[in-house]
């Protein structure tokens, strides 16, 4: 894809399709909690054409990797360690660079931490669970962490999230704002869960779903997986007068 | 040009503190401040003003386990980032709904009017994100500011067909520099989402 065809207008509509509905019974909180009348739509403003920036400056050293950023000095988390990495681009196929990337997620046994966790797993008192990162030029970002564990949750009698890792995006606007999940390969558990059941979309839903990357593997040391990220891309302005659709 | 499927929103879940605000999930040692903790840096220009409120349920309960993000112009009308911008004004917060009471809490300052692309100007407004357990995909909303002419003639404001929803985006002045605003996921006082 050529640099020359670059979308300047506002950002294209969001592709419900590819979304989970707000309501989704099986998803029992989503009951009380999912607004019933349609959003409103209007073309985007500077507003959500911009959104804020986070420079390098605001990372650690450790910030990436979850494996050490709250251990105990000579310590790491316990579980299997991965390697996830990817590339977060706008549907136009532009690299999305400078985002900022959040993560959370339960450790290898399945436990967060956090004071309303209610499964019995233990702490890994070597794991807190959270990490960021930003995407470089070319839009691609890595993490190191470990696999987390899937766990039960109070909705139906028996219901068992997948496993998975919390992503939150800061893209270029904050038009783009997204938080999704990763979950992974080969897991039994992602098509039984009322939370991924709420995207209609069966393609939609495999794109959630990183594959083991054997190619990214360090031998003796972590498997890895990609995640590649998708987020609204800004259309080419139909006002050809105006620089940048404003 | 191609047109990649834009990937899928899912919940943030009940620890989205653990990611997104870790200290005040008791997660300390791995970032010194959480982010958005801060929307003042310094001697900053216009009105300073709080900006609280709750957001409630379908029942009428509190949510006591969102998070709440801010994105607003300054005083000028101007976005962190563009020239003229003020400098100790990030625009920029994040607060995870109090524990107990539900209440989030921005200091921040009233925003200036902004451009529209259409042309003409938009009233002043700060643009909520909120997200929680059960909220399959981030909403977002704005916060209005009562008594300001400029609403009369806001773009935004003059999409809303049912006009009777209109001041479900106006907060409530409650006394000198704070400002409410309630924010229903449903029924009667569903606060107006948008399609951004």
């Amino acid at each position: 894809m050529s640099d020359t065809k670059i979308p300047q207008g506002g950002y294209a509509a969001r592709q419900p399709g590819h979304h989970p509905v707000a309501l989704y019974p099986p998803y029992r909180t989503s009951v009380k909690r999912s607004p019933q009348a349609a959003p409103l739509s209007f073309p985007t403003s500077i507003g959500e054409e911009s959104g804020p920036v986070f420079g390098h400056d605001l990372l650690g050293p450790l910030d990436a990797d979850l494996l050490h950023n709250y251990a105990q000095d000579g310590a790491s988390a316990i579980g299997p360690r991965i390697i996830v990495h990817g590339k977060v681009r706008d549907q136009f196929d532009r690299p999305v660079a400078g985002a900022l990337i959040e993560v959370w997620q339960a450790n290898a046994g399945g436990r967060y931490r956090h004071k309303k966790e209610g499964y019995i797993a233990p702490l890994d008192p070597n794991f807190g669970g959270c990490g960021r990162t930003i995407t470089r030029e070319d839009g691609s970002y890595e993490f190191r962490t470990v696999l987390p564990g899937p766990y039960p949750w109070p909705n139906g009698p028996n219901d068992w999230r997948p496993a998975h890792i919390h992503f939150s995006l800061f893209g270029a606007g904050f038009a783009q704002r997204l938080i999704t999940q990763m979950y992974f390969e080969g897991d039994p558990l992602i098509w039984r869960c009322p939370i991924v059941g709420s995207i209609g979309d069966k393609s939609a839903v495999e794109r959630l779903i990183a594959p083991l990357d054997m190619n990214r593997t360090v031998p003796m040391d972590a498997r890895a997986y990609e995640f590649n990220i998708t987020l609204r891309g800004r259309r080419q302005t139909m006002f050809e007068n105006r620089m940048e659709g404003l | 040009m191609g047109d990649l499927p834009e990937t899928a929103s899912q919940t943030a879940g009940p620890y989205v503190h653990i990611g997104c605000t870790p200290n005040f999930a008791g997660i300390t040692g791995v970032y010194d401040e959480d982010l958005g903790a801060r929307m003042i840096t310094g001697d900053v220009a216009g009105e300073r003003i709080t900006l609280t409120g709750q957001v409630f349920d379908g029942t009428g309960t509190p949510l006591r386990d969102a998070m709440v993000e801010a994105w607003q112009a300054d005083a000028g009308g101007r976005y962190a980032g563009q020239d003229g911008a003020d400098p100790h004004f990030t625009g920029f917060g994040r607060c995870a709904c109090d524990q107990a009471t539900g209440a989030f809490t921005f200091e921040t300052v009233k925003p200036g009017e902004t451009p529209w692309p259409q042309g003409g100007t938009q009233a002043p407004h700060i643009t909520l994100w909120i997200v929680a357990r059960g909220i399959n995909l981030g909403l977002h909303t704005r916060v209005y500011f009562p008594g300001d002419p400029a609403l009369e003639t806001d773009p935004v404001l003059g999409r809303i067909e049912h006009r009777v929803r209109v001041q479900t985006l106006i907060a409530d002045a409650e006394k000198d520099g704070v400002y409410r605003f309630n924010i229903h996921l449903q029924g009667a006082d569903e606060t107006v989402f948008f399609d951004v």
